[in-house]
């Protein structure tokens, strides 16, 4: 097997022949990783899950997943992923258990491990009780456990996750997170996931990819990224109405200094290091230190500095018609 | 990928079932199908007594004589009972193509893309749900047809009701391909039912399931000898009322078997091909 869960080769889609949704994107997600992809609505995280899961095909470039081509051994891909969608896929009509021997069938996996299965999934999913319940009386934290359970019915060795916790309340959120971290530990899978809420890929991805306009502009750690800004923010105010820009650059670690407002907005890498190093040389030239407080930078700074701060009224994202489709469900009976 | 089943066909009787426990498992639609067939025939069959237009009182004529000299048979219901059949067949497949569009909308058809699922199955799903349903109504109006004195041919005997459902089989396979490639790449809702408005009458006049051929118009008379339809509606007339034809019966369903067989293969041609987000 190779080494990379997830490769891609200049992985590019067009749509309509004009409208680049993914342009000529490289990335690799190593076996055993959860990797964060981020990206503002339109950027083009959905087609290239789309591509990677073999429902939509490439109009240009490569992409394996476990090794094989998702363009020449499509079958082989289908059997190694799970799919968590965003929306709620599962038939409304049909009991939560029946929708997971629903998905086993789709896998030809044999109704005697199938039921065994679908049976731990849902007390994985903590689903259990309501497993003969039609699933139109699901909440939505029940229903995104459904098509957690569905998506692991067939041990998958890469598993994507698109906005998995979309719409959830915070116990659930928190919750799916459970699970997922439960499942990589006792399967060791790969994880592919887009997600808005920055704090949880910071939280939980051991990667991250940003994407917008569909090229990749970065790739890195969540603390690399962090690192890229600069570093933490060390604010100062001293007592006295003197500058100390000049006495505040000499100390290590210090990158730049800003005087606002009357305080000094320091950048350092290393802040819990460099404070009590400011404090020191300032107490040595007689100063006080008024206040002082350390700011480390999220991954919100990261995201902003790198996707710029204007909203996006992107066409036809693929998120933007999230809530259509979810009315059109609601609808249906 | 121990325990995988790698049979090309894997998932499709999951997935026909799935289209087939909506209808099964819902009392209402379920009743609603069983009675839909009987209203038609009671209405159309019943109500419009076509012999009865036919004056008995001019001496050498016997209605019951031209009633059978224009329709093959002397009853008149027993006539209009079989076009019902046909015409609830094309009805039942003509839904075959909103599931397409539903699934689609509702994100399922991407779930079951992703997984090792054949694409062809997935259309066979919906091809086989919506003929079993027909199946079934086929049944329900020729129980309620023989209660209401269905006259039989000569030499009807109870082994020709397995040729009705082989000859419904194969139309059904045939006209739900047909709407489902129509609707294979849409995402409205609404083109299946403009589809389904504009074909449902023109197709089912221009057949011989409401009225003979003979009598109608040249041109009509020249699209009712193409539509499938009327094969069909033939076909199960030669079996259940007419004294039975079989040169014209094996005509009927080698024209029917070509036509299911034609439009099958389309269907799975296309879903190789469009079958994708």
């Amino acid at each position: 097997m190779s080494e990379d869960a997830i490769k891609t080769e200049g992985l590019t889609k067009v749509f309509n022949g004009s409208l680049v949704a993914v342009d000529h994107i490289n990335f690799s997600v190593k076996n055993g990783e959860i990797f964060g992809f981020l990206g503002p609505n339109g950027a083009g995280k959905t087609t290239t899950i789309n591509m990677l899961i073999t429902i939509l095909k490439p109009t240009e470039g490569k992409a394996s997943i476990l090794g094989y081509d998702i363009a020449k051994h499509n079958e082989a891909v289908r059997y190694s992923i799970g799919v968590v969608p965003q929306e709620y896929t599962a038939d409304e009509d049909l009991t939560g258990y029946e929708n997971i021997l629903l998905c086993a069938d789709l896998y030809g996996i044999s109704r005697e491990i199938s039921k065994k299965r679908a049976l731990e999934l849902l007390e994985l999913v903590e689903l259990t009780a309501f497993k003969d319940k039609k699933v139109q009386n699901f909440s939505g934290g029940m229903r995104r456990r459904l098509e957690l359970a569905c998506g692991l019915i067939n041990r998958p060795k890469v598993l994507f996750l698109d906005e998995p916790t979309l719409g959830l309340d915070v116990q659930t959120r928190a919750a799916t997170w459970k699970y997922i971290k439960t499942l990589k530990k006792e399967f060791g899978m790969t994880l592919f996931m887009t997600t808005h809420y920055l704090e949880e890929a910071d939280a939980l991805c051991d990667r991250i990819a940003i994407i917008d306009h569909g090229k990749i502009i970065v790739v890195g750690t969540p603390a690399e990224l962090k690192d890229s800004l600069g570093g933490d923010i060390i604010t100062v105010a001293i007592k006295e109405d003197v500058d100390i820009t000049g006495l505040v650059k000499k100390i290590e670690h210090v990158k730049e200094v800003k005087k606002e407002n009357g305080s000094y907005m320091i950048k350092s890498e290393n802040g819990e290091v460099t404070a009590p190093l400011i404090i020191e040389a300032l107490r040595k030239k007689g100063h006080v230190v008024a206040k002082l407080s350390l700011t480390k930078p999220t991954l919100n700074e990261v995201y902003l500095q790198y996707t710029g701060r204007s909203m996006r009224d992107a066409e036809d994202s693929g998120d933007s018609i999230y809530a259509k489709r979810m009315m059109m469900a609601r609808r249906r009976h | 990928m121990n325990n995988v089943s790698k049979s090309k066909l894997h998932g499709l009787w999951a997935l026909t079932n799935r289209e087939l426990k909506k209808w099964y498992k819902a009392p209402v639609v379920f009743l609603l199908t069983i009675i839909q067939p009987i209203i038609w025939m009671s209405l159309l069959g019943k109500a419009m007594n076509l012999s009865a237009l036919i004056p008995s009182n001019i001496p050498g004529v016997d209605p019951q004589t031209v009633l059978e000299s224009i329709l093959g048979t002397g009853d008149y219901f027993s006539f209009m009972a079989i076009g019902m059949i046909t015409f609830t067949t094309l009805f039942t497949t003509m839904f075959s193509g909103m599931s397409v569009v539903w699934d689609r909308r509702l994100g399922f058809l991407d779930k079951a893309l992703s997984t090792p699922v054949s694409r062809s199955v997935i259309i066979l799903s919906k091809v086989l749900s919506a003929t079993l349903r027909s199946m079934f109504q086929a049944a329900i109006i020729i129980i309620v047809a023989v209660l209401l004195r269905l006259q039989t041919g000569s030499n009807f005997t109870p082994l020709n009701i397995l040729g009705v459902f082989a000859v419904i089989f194969l139309i059904c396979m045939g006209l739900s391909s047909l709407f489902i490639a129509i609707n294979i790449r849409s995402t409205r809702i609404e083109t299946p039912m403009a589809v389904m408005n504009l074909v449902n009458l023109p197709l089912m006049f221009a057949s011989n399931a409401l009225f003979p051929i003979n009598f109608m118009p040249d041109w009509l008379q020249a699209i009712a000898n193409i539509n499938p339809l009327s094969y069909t509606t033939d076909a199960v007339r030669q079996l259940l009322i007419f004294n039975t034809d079989y040169a014209k019966l094996a005509f009927d369903f080698a024209y029917v078997g070509i036509f299911a067989l034609i439009l099958t293969t389309i269907g799975i041609v296309l879903s190789w091909r469009f079958l994708n987000k």
